[in-house]
């Protein structure tokens, strides 16, 4: 026995151990077999001859135990027991038994270690049930060409044409319905700009709304009667919803359709015939007008 | 070396203002290349020569053209249309007809139908990852200003998949959880409750509305209106509805907003306006609100869940990046 301590002379306080980490307030002992990690007399599992320990493996712990007769063995030094109680109570009531006669200390501290690794195992089942953060990592190269193909994409989009176009098209569709006075006028006046002729673009335009009282600009023809204008009215709608529709088939629906909601004189249903007979006769002067539009929209 | 020195200035001068007088002398053989100069100076003139030929050229050649454009007049043919990405894109074989009548019947019958049918009202639940830092809460509550109807509730560590069902107990349609780098959100899972799909973005280029030059003040309390721009596959058919069940159905056309979800190289840029039509050709647009990218991750059928989830799409970069002109969505 006093050569375990000349080997805790040495590598005690003296000399050097590969085993012990030293900090500025303590001493740590790195090796596996040690019953707390603390570098002490009592606790150096090579300068104790008599010496237990448990360590766990996968979830399950084993009782290791140095004896001095195997000293001379190191292949047999230490002795593994297993645990086969997974409750807590009984597995200490093995320690005990296997550790029985031995120095007090020695089991006060193997109990304690067997309470932590349990513990620590519980702990370790419990978070695998909860929310497990999963890092994932980013690469520099896959990250900045990314960002460089989304600037170009930002610019490829143009957005505020693409949101303004959407609204215009929106408003000429009609979605926001009544809240805004300019609808039809819109297309009044594009055309307008094509057709210098349009007289009846014009009186149209007059007639359209009550509200644009202000914005009359140009004088009714003399030759028109009120009979005729309402018929224009009508006629009018026709042709703008056949611009919309780019569709004559569809325009009767259109017809119908807006002859109801529209604030027209209401003498569109009784003029129905006259209106067809009349829309004859628009269709073929305003042929060329949908193709220009259709043809200043895609351009 | 002194004789030297001024030589090889004179020969620079010459080089210089005389490049014109050196052409016609010189012949350099049919093999040569300015790299292969090793003369730093002489090289780099050798190349500014040769590009101002070319540049010259490049505008001699285009003059032309446009002189005999010119001559034709109208029967000159049509000005060729550069190439984008956008024209040169792959035919993706999943692009959505308008008119494609099975297309219509499963989007009749998919998990949006009863929004789409007016049934259900969106109620959405806007959270985070744990401990929210910084511009992600900041980005939260200015993302419940925009979407009505949301509710920002701070996690404190709960589950999602504990979450999920309180949270359709209490009628909510839409979850969106905002996943945070260093406090900026990075990003987005989107899910649509009652067993609906759960979309994952990668969140970009957040400007908040503080950020935001030339800003509005901020959003009031009516729906906006929605825009769904170039969602042509079928997955961005998906997408799309996914975005648009977020807003009520009837948008309030006096609060006078949009909110903008364009798609442009599979990126979805989320923009929000107020407009207002200043006459009939012109519509004026003003930011309001805050302003992110995202890109698709992963699209799931049914509601969060990682591990067990079945993946309807999931990015695989080797295979999607690998041509510059295919997109999917």
């Amino acid at each position: 026995i006093c050569f375990l301590q000349v080997i805790w002379d040495i590598i005690g306080n003296k000399q050097f151990c590969s085993f012990k980490v030293k900090t500025k307030s303590q001493n740590f002992c790195r090796n596996e077999y040690s019953i707390t990690g603390v570098c002490n007399r009592s606790s150096c599992p090579l300068a104790n001859s008599q010496y237990a320990t448990i360590r766990e493996e996968k979830g399950q712990c084993f009782l290791y135990m140095k004896e001095i007769e195997r000293a001379a063995f190191p292949a047999r030094m230490w002795e593994k027991v297993r645990k086969l109680s997974k409750n807590y109570e009984k597995a200490l009531e093995q320690i005990d038994e296997n550790l029985i006669y031995w120095p007090r200390f020695l089991r006060h501290k193997c109990k304690q270690r067997f309470t932590k690794i349990t513990q620590y195992l519980i702990r370790m089942r419990k978070l695998v049930l909860k929310r497990q953060r999963k890092l994932v990592p980013l690469s520099r190269k896959v990250e900045s060409r990314e960002k460089r193909k989304e600037e170009k994409a930002l610019i490829a989009a143009q957005l505020d044409n693409a949101i303004e176009k959407e609204l215009l098209e929106r408003l000429k569709q009609g979605t926001y319905g009544d809240i805004y006075n300019f609808p039809v006028y819109a297309f009044d006046k594009a055309l307008e700009q094509q057709d210098a002729e349009s007289e009846s673009d014009a009186e149209e335009e007059e007639e359209e709304d009550d509200e644009d009282v202000g914005q009359r600009e140009f004088v009714a023809e003399d030759e028109v009667e009120e009979s005729d204008l309402s018929d224009f009215e009508d006629m009018n709608k026709l042709k703008t919803s056949s611009d919309e529709e780019e569709q004559d088939e569809s325009s009767e629906e259109e017809e119908e359709e807006e002859v109801q909601a529209s604030r027209s004189k209401g003498k569109s249903p009784a003029n129905g015939s006259l209106v067809r007979k009349k829309r004859a006769y628009v269709e073929i002067e305003y042929e060329q007008e949908t193709e220009s539009a259709s043809r200043r929209r895609t351009t | 070396l002194k004789s030297k020195a001024p030589m090889k200035d004179l020969k620079m001068e010459e080089e210089s203002s005389g490049v014109e007088k050196l052409e016609p002398g010189t012949t350099f053989p049919p093999t040569f290349s300015v790299s292969e100069i090793k003369n730093k100076q002489r090289r780099h003139q050798m190349f500014m020569k040769l590009k101002q030929e070319k540049r010259k050229q490049k505008m001699q050649l285009k003059k032309k053209r446009r002189k005999e454009r010119e001559a034709l007049g109208d029967k000159a043919p049509p000005k060729e249309v550069p190439k984008t990405i956008e024209n040169q894109r792959v035919f993706d074989e999943t692009t959505v007809d308008p008119e494609d009548e099975e297309i219509a019947f499963d989007e009749g019958t998919d998990e949006f139908s009863a929004y789409f049918n007016g049934l259900t009202n969106p109620k959405v639940l806007i959270t985070t990852s744990d401990r929210p830092r910084g511009r992600v809460v900041k980005f939260c509550e200015q993302l419940a200003t925009v979407i009505p109807n949301a509710h920002v509730y701070y996690r404190r560590g709960l589950a999602l998949k504990r979450i999920i069902p309180q949270c359709i107990a209490r009628d909510f349609t839409y979850l969106i959880v905002i996943n945070q780098d260093r406090q900026t959100p990075n990003g987005l899972v989107l899910c649509h409750l009652p067993d609906g799909p759960t979309a994952h973005f990668k969140v970009s280029s957040v400007r908040l509305q503080k950020e935001l030059k030339r800003r509005g003040k901020a959003p009031t309390e009516h729906s906006p209106e929605v825009i769904l721009n170039n969602f042509s596959t079928r997955l961005g058919h998906t997408i799309g509805r996914l975005f648009a069940a977020l807003f009520p159905q009837n948008p309030q056309f006096v609060g006078r907003q949009v909110a903008t979800f364009h798609n442009q190289r599979d990126f979805i840029f989320f923009r929000f306006h107020r407009y207002i039509f200043k006459n009939e050709k012109k519509v004026g647009i003003q930011e309001l609100g805050p302003r992110f990218t995202l890109k698709l991750r992963s699209l799931q059928k049914g509601t969060f869940d990682s591990k067990y989830g079945e993946f309807e799409w999931v990015l695989k970069r080797h295979e999607m990046d690998a041509c510059r002109r295919k997109f999917q969505l």
